[in-house]
């Protein structure tokens, strides 16, 4: 019983790991944005610092960016995700997709923007594999198609990476809604596939995944690495500036970066109630939709456009990885060549040193954050199960929230909070700010299956004499080894992947691949972003594959095991 | 060594409605059969006899075993073994492994090995100690999750629905074998079952739940 009272304490532990650190990141950029921050020997409140972001000239432009980029990447993504499942559940083009999922949403926002910039820049593979044959270009076009003026191509990459993150949570879903039945049904009243799709199976799974749509929203209007990559520079988004204003040297200027991450908080909470509102209008529209029992809207067009959106994104995050291995080994590549006249492995071996350093500093921070996260989650879990807990619907929200509140909002708070705390930043706390973002991904991923375990296995086991923690491990953790395994993995993916926490809390003093290949876009030497996306993306999928294989290999003579 | 059983009073209600009312006594050997439709509460009844009702539920009444308060004890610690309709072996564990993990702890090391060997031999299961169970035959499965449970020396077994998915002919015999041995080693039974043959089959005393 001793150990039952202190596993109690877990799920309010988690809680506070989760939250914790957002909380006082918020309050800690409050006080700054109005004036106060005594490390910097400024102690007169004021509005100074609001006055001064909106005098910055890029600010107008900067505000629309968010809210623009944050709509259209979230509108397009949810869209796509739409297309794709209600035209193609069931069917064998669906499984390649559902196959390709998992490595997709492993590869690093970073890496994938990369890639994606090699793809569409006017130097890029599209741009090569059509000329000079049919485009007449010799030389490269002056035009700016990444980091154009209007984020669309920041959007471009949001989208592909958004869309596979909606899709594995519908695909979650649809499990609960029932949705083969209600498909065939429609189908039985001559609704074509697509709408009777929309009418009967989308408004439950959109309940569903109304949560995980927001995160998309908040993280499209807000993110950091996405946007140095694939948006604007001159003036950049609102998020990029708060962080350039965040290492300035000048103390000063975290005032103006305070003011500008609690307009951003504004921004996104504003946008939330503004999405909330256009759901709203979608379900009343969507009524009427279903009463006058329109059987058909176009279906077969919609199909077709589904599987091509859907075919887009999938090819085009894996060309653009292809493409970072072919920059990363490419010698001399001449305009407009496909392929380049030469093989090298001097990127690699000119790299290689600080590769590996930082390369295990990233796999430390992982390891790190993803153990904790495991426990946690596990000791939640299993209190719920010995206690009667039941997660509520505020639960769930909880772990969401993490995800919904902006980086660049807290971030900069917990960094200023830490400064004035006098505390040092380094190897612990990164670990315990990348713990706020793992937790949530290691518990969405383990909570259902680690629910969905039969329990009669662990009454047999009681029966037979074991106590709680005798069924915890002996029967239950072995049974549950492959959701385990994928739950580290997703962890270690979504660690891998941090930019913001490990630069901000780590004060620049903790480099890792994903910081390091995210500090070479401005510099534009190809293929040393090869090396770095490549390897970045590798740390992040290596996980997941051994998360498949383990299993294999342990309970390879239990077909009961490794079936599943 | 013989055990009686008192289902002594027992209520259990959810929401304020009761579910079951009983006060019955099992005798050692005997099979007390208890019969109703779907959802009128059968499994809750063993779900509290075990010690595992749901904390929505609330539940008066002592499960005393010669003359003993079961609830007193945790589920581990209470002898009660159960069978349900699915064999429910564990799956990452050889047949001799789910064996081993019910062979009372007491045995010594040395003696475990012969243990198991006699006890599948006693099940007609001689040299599948390795066998991966999910290979098995479903009256084979059947078998071994019956032996698995009495080689952790219960003082009572209950039996959640246990033959409902075994085909006709291989109900009768795995029937057979549990009353059989329930017989042979004094244990009372409860069985939840909807099969009107298996309480013909039990020959004792039958309790209907309505709804």
């Amino acid at each position: 019983m001793r150990r039952g009272i202190s596993i109690r304490w877990l799920p309010l532990l988690t809680v506070l790991a989760m939250l914790g650190p957002v909380v006082a990141g918020l309050l800690g950029t409050i006080a700054p944005a109005f004036g106060y921050l005594p490390a910097a020997n400024m102690t007169e409140w004021t509005v100074a610092p609001f006055v001064d972001l909106f005098r910055w000239g890029g600010f107008p432009h900067a505000v629309m960016l968010s809210v623009t980029t944050g709509f259209l990447a979230t509108s397009l993504s949810l869209l796509i995700t739409v297309l794709i499942i209600a035209g193609w559940h069931g069917t064998r083009a669906f499984n390649v997709i559902r196959c390709l999922l998992s490595p997709l949403l492993s590869v690093p926002h970073a890496a994938a923007a990369f890639g994606i910039a090699f793809l569409i820049t006017p130097s890029g593979w599209v741009a090569r594999a059509f000329s000079p044959w049919l485009t007449g270009w010799e030389r490269p076009p002056d035009v700016l198609i990444v980091q154009d003026h209007w984020g669309l191509a920041m959007v471009v990459g949001l989208v592909a990476k958004e869309v596979p993150f909606l899709l594995l949570m519908s695909l979650a879903a649809l499990g609960q809604v029932n949705a083969k039945s209600s498909a065939t049904i429609a189908a039985a009243l001559g609704y074509g596939r697509v709408t009777g799709w929309l009418k009967t199976v989308f408004p439950r799974v959109y309940a569903q995944i109304r949560l995980p749509v927001y995160v998309v929203l908040a993280y499209s209007m807000s993110t950091v690495d996405v946007a140095i990559v694939l948006g604007p520079n001159t003036p950049p988004t609102l998020s990029v500036q708060i962080v350039k204003w965040m290492s300035d040297p000048d103390l000063a200027m975290r005032l103006e970066a305070a003011a500008a991450a609690l307009v951003q908080l504004l921004l996104v909470i504003g946008s939330l109630i503004l999405w909330r509102g256009g759901e709203i209008v979608v379900g009343i529209l969507g009524a009427k939709w279903v009463m006058r029992g329109t059987r058909s809207f176009g279906d077969n067009a919609l199909r077709i456009v589904g599987l091509g959106a859907g075919v887009l994104v999938c090819t085009g995050v894996l060309l653009g990885l292809v493409s970072l291995g072919v920059w990363s080994v490419a010698g001399l590549w001449s305009y407009p060549d496909v392929l380049p006249d030469s093989l090298s492995v001097r990127s690699w071996s000119r790299h290689w040193g600080n590769i590996f350093d930082t390369g295990i500093t990233t796999l430390l921070i992982a390891l790190c954050a993803t153990f904790i996260a495991v426990l946690l989650t596990l000791g939640c879990l299993e209190a719920e199960c010995r206690f009667d807990f039941t997660m509520s619907e505020r639960g769930v929200f909880l772990l969401y929230l993490p995800l919904m509140v902006p980086q660049t909002a807290f971030l900069p708070g917990l960094q200023t909070l830490m400064l004035s705390a006098g505390l040092k930043s380094g190897f612990v706390p990164v670990v315990l700010a990348h713990l706020v973002f793992v937790l949530p991904y290691v518990f969405l991923s383990l909570s259902d299956p680690f629910r969905a375990w039969d329990v009669r296995f662990g009454t047999i086991a009681a029966a037979l004499g074991r106590s709680a923690n005798g069924v915890l491990w002996r029967v239950r953790l072995p049974m549950l080894l492959a959701p385990v395994l994928t739950a580290v993995a997703v962890g270690f993916a979504a660690s891998v992947g941090q930019y913001l926490p490990t630069l901000l809390v780590g004060g620049g003093r903790l480099p890792t691949l994903t910081t390091e290949a995210v500090a070479l876009a401005a510099g534009g030497d190809r293929r040393a972003i090869g090396v770095y996306g490549l390897a970045q993306t590798v740390a992040a999928i290596l996980p997941f594959a051994a998360a498949l294989l383990l299993p294999q290999i342990i309970w390879r003579n239990r077909r009961g095991l490794s079936d599943a | 060594m013989s055990h009686e059983l008192h289902l002594d009073n027992i209520r259990i209600s959810k929401d304020g409605h009761e579910l079951i009312a009983i006060d019955q006594m099992v005798a050692a050997g005997e099979v007390l059969s208890v019969m109703g439709p779907s959802g009128a509460g059968k499994s809750t009844l063993l779900n509290y006899i075990i010690g595992t009702l749901p904390s929505d539920f609330t539940a008066t009444g002592a499960v005393l075993l010669n003359g003993a308060d079961l609830c007193a004890l945790p589920s581990n610690q209470r002898q009660v073994g159960i069978l349900f309709q699915d064999d429910l072996l564990f799956p990452h564990m050889s047949v001799g492994q789910n064996l081993a993990f019910g062979l009372s702890a007491d045995v010594r090391r040395a003696d475990r090995p012969a243990r198991i060997d006699q006890a599948l031999t006693e099940i007609g299961l001689e040299g599948f100690a390795d066998r991966d169970p999910e290979t098995l035959s479903g009256g084979q499965k059947a078998r071994v999750a019956l032996m698995r449970m009495l080689l952790s020396e219960p003082r009572v077994l209950l039996l959640d629905e246990a033959f409902s998915r075994l085909d006709t002919e291989r109900r009768d015999q795995i029937r057979t074998l549990v009353f059989d041995t329930a017989r042979a080693r004094q244990l009372p039974v409860i069985m939840v079952t909807h099969d009107q043959a298996d309480a013909d089959a039990a020959g004792g005393p039958v309790f209907y739940l309505t709804d």
